[in-house]
């Protein structure tokens, strides 16, 4: 493991920021700490960096307790939620910083500054000021400046947050390239569910200061360990009373379930193939969402979101159909 | 017009009836014309009641300092302004003013930094505390000193101990300097740290650098405008300061007494044309300093 967490405690005036987190993380991975907002993912990144101490725990990066080393000396590069350039300086003198800091010869910093500029491609705008950039563009700087000192470990604070939706989806493929490229483990902080399974290699999900679940996207998608994964992660309908649906009357202990919309499916009136068994419904409400239709499902009292493609038959609302359903997650909170 | 064109067209869009949209562009017109000559005249009014209220309170007693200064003749202005105590108590404002610029921007950056960077109990209480010289009157400051450095205060002792006399000397003319104009530049810089945020820093801070290059390539370039600013307030009030400073001062002429004094001082002999050519002095300095206000202020918004 490269960076490692210990049964890290932290809380700001009485709120419990991290409740007994532990994950570690392989060299060269590309982690998303993934939750809602308050769920402690920042704290814990910051935690990493050396901007915020946890009360008790062990921090180790390349088998070393950095708990008593400052952010400085612990080779990282962060990149800050709304890039925190420096906004006096030029995009060149930004990226450059780190190095001269470190009192790196001024040809060295320069070479290494153009081939910086060149690898996010804005090689002709080194003499800008941050202001004159797109919020694209800024980010790259400032992923850029983070990486200008060769960290053996990349922190990204929500990088995508402070971008509009369009020019987002863009960027994270980009920047996925770029840290491949690079090859330096990374950890970036995210609230959105979408980019994590994108961009990252691992997930750590988290809710309420504590760590829910660590696995590869698929691998959470698919066996989400507790009722908050199943519901973060995918869209998904949470039922109480799941004995009510045929075949599924088990006598497990669980208090609730949950149905992902692509495990069901629906057979309409005419649709080419039918079946014989399944369970009946009602179509309650049908909506369009681009590349497939939303349908609502009443079975008895349960309402299930199902989606269909788009060539099948459509369905109409008040129409009965026969439901199939391939599997149940249930969990016992 | 643009703007009333636009507003028609919609009109007609939104409803086809020729009719009724031309009743409508009346009515428009109409509410339009009230409304702008309603706006037109409070504007003159205002305008003209804040003219004259600034020609009757400003313009016209700075007038009266400058003819009656000059009402003897220019050798008796010269004479006044020129004479040896209004030099000493010229170059006794000045140093006043310099040593109080230098401390209370030293101190306001400090305490401007502190309040805005760090979280820690009692910090509402340290920016109230910085405002106390703004609701105590200057008398009483400078009776609070007497009481503090006089032959009866508690630390004389530490005053003797120095070697020097603060109570009716002249450091006791810059420490009641200080203390009234400790506010302005920490005032001025505090709102422009705060809107900055800690992000920039903690980035220059996680890359290696030192407090002071973090101070002097980050945050210096961000509050230099609002620095100046501050300074320049801090300066103008620095000279005009009176209260605290003839109280603490004890008013020794040629050796404790600034130019606010030795103009109070000339004007209680029936000196009056040296009394108004010394204001005049103060008059020059402030213009000057309005002077360089605006360009500051017109810097600070590029």
């Amino acid at each position: 493991m490269y960076v490692e967490l210990k049964h890290i405690y932290k809380t700001f005036d009485g709120f419990h920021a991290s409740d007994d987190v532990s994950f570690g993380i392989q060299k060269g991975n590309l982690v998303a700490l993934l939750g809602p907002s308050g769920s402690g993912k920042t704290t814990i990144l910051r935690m990493i960096a050396g901007l915020d101490v946890p009360n008790s725990g062990e921090i180790i990066i390349d088998n070393v307790v950095v708990n008593d080393i400052p952010g400085s000396k612990r080779g990282i590069g962060f990149v800050f939620q709304n890039y925190a350039l420096f906004r006096y300086m030029t995009v060149f003198d930004n990226i450059a910083f780190g190095l001269e800091v470190q009192k790196v010869k001024k040809p060295v910093i320069k070479n290494r500054v153009k081939e910086l500029l060149k690898l996010i491609g804005l090689e002709d705008l080194g003499g800008r000021y941050p202001n004159q950039l797109s919020g694209g563009q800024r980010q790259r700087v400032a992923f850029a400046r983070a990486l200008a000192p060769n960290p053996h470990l990349l922190l990204l604070d929500e990088p995508f947050a402070a971008i509009d939706a369009k020019v987002r989806k863009e960027l994270r493929t980009w920047l996925r390239e770029m840290i491949s490229q690079v090859g330096v483990t990374s950890i970036f902080v995210t609230h959105d569910q979408e980019e994590a399974i994108e961009v990252a290699d691992e997930i750590i999900v988290t809710n309420k200061g504590k760590v829910e679940q660590i696995g590869t996207p698929i691998d959470i998608y698919h066996n989400p360990k507790t009722l908050f994964v199943a519901q973060f992660i995918g869209q998904s309908t949470i039922i109480n009373n799941h004995r009510t649906l045929k075949d599924f009357n088990v006598n497990e202990d669980c208090s609730a379930a949950v149905l992902r919309p692509r495990n069901i499916k629906l057979f309409g009136k005419n649709d080419a193939d039918s079946i014989t068994g399944g369970q009946n419904g009602t179509v309650v409400d049908t909506s369009f969402r681009g590349d497939y239709m939303e349908i609502k499902v009443k079975i008895d009292d349960i309402v299930l979101i199902a989606f269909r493609d788009l060539e099948e038959p459509s369905l109409s609302v008040g129409e009965k159909i026969k439901v199939t359903i391939k599997q149940l997650h249930l969990f016992s909170e | 017009m643009a703007n009333k064109k636009a507003f028609h067209k919609k009109e007609s869009r939104s409803k086809p009836l020729p009719a009724e949209t031309d009743t409508l562009t009346e009515i428009s017109k109409v509410i339009e014309q009230k409304h702008n000559t309603g706006s037109k005249k409070v504007e003159i009014c205002l305008i003209v009641i804040s003219l004259l209220f600034l020609f009757v309170m400003l313009l016209l007693p700075l007038l009266v300092v400058v003819i009656s200064a000059l009402k003897d003749g220019f050798t008796a202005y010269m004479n006044a302004v020129t004479d040896s105590y209004t030099i000493k108590a010229l170059t006794l404002t000045i140093l006043a003013t310099v040593i109080a610029v230098v401390i209370n921007t030293v101190f306001g950056i400090f305490a401007a930094w502190t309040i805005s960077k760090y979280h820690f109990r009692g910090k509402q209480f340290l920016v109230s505390l910085i405002d106390i010289p703004f609701a105590i009157s200057p008398v009483i400051a400078g009776l609070i000193f007497i009481l503090t450095f006089g032959n009866i205060g508690w630390a004389k002792g530490l005053a003797d101990l120095l070697g020097t006399k603060i109570v009716f000397a002249v450091p006791g003319v810059v420490i009641a300097t200080i203390f009234v104009t400790f506010p302005f530049i920490s005032r001025e810089i505090l709102p422009v740290l705060n809107a900055q945020g800690k992000d920039e820093e903690e980035a220059a801070a996680l890359m290696g650098a030192s407090g002071f290059k973090i101070f002097r390539k980050i945050t210096f370039p961000h509050i230099k405008w609002a620095l100046l600013y501050g300074i320049i307030l801090c300066s103008a009030r620095a000279m005009g300061e009176f209260g605290a400073v003839s109280v603490l001062s004890g008013r020794l002429r040629g050796k404790t007494t600034t130019l606010p004094l030795h103009v109070e001082i000339l004007y209680n002999e029936f000196n009056t044309t040296a009394a108004f050519a010394v204001s005049s002095i103060l008059v020059i300095l402030a213009v000057l300093i309005l002077i360089a206000r605006n360009i500051v202020e017109y810097k600070k918004k590029q």
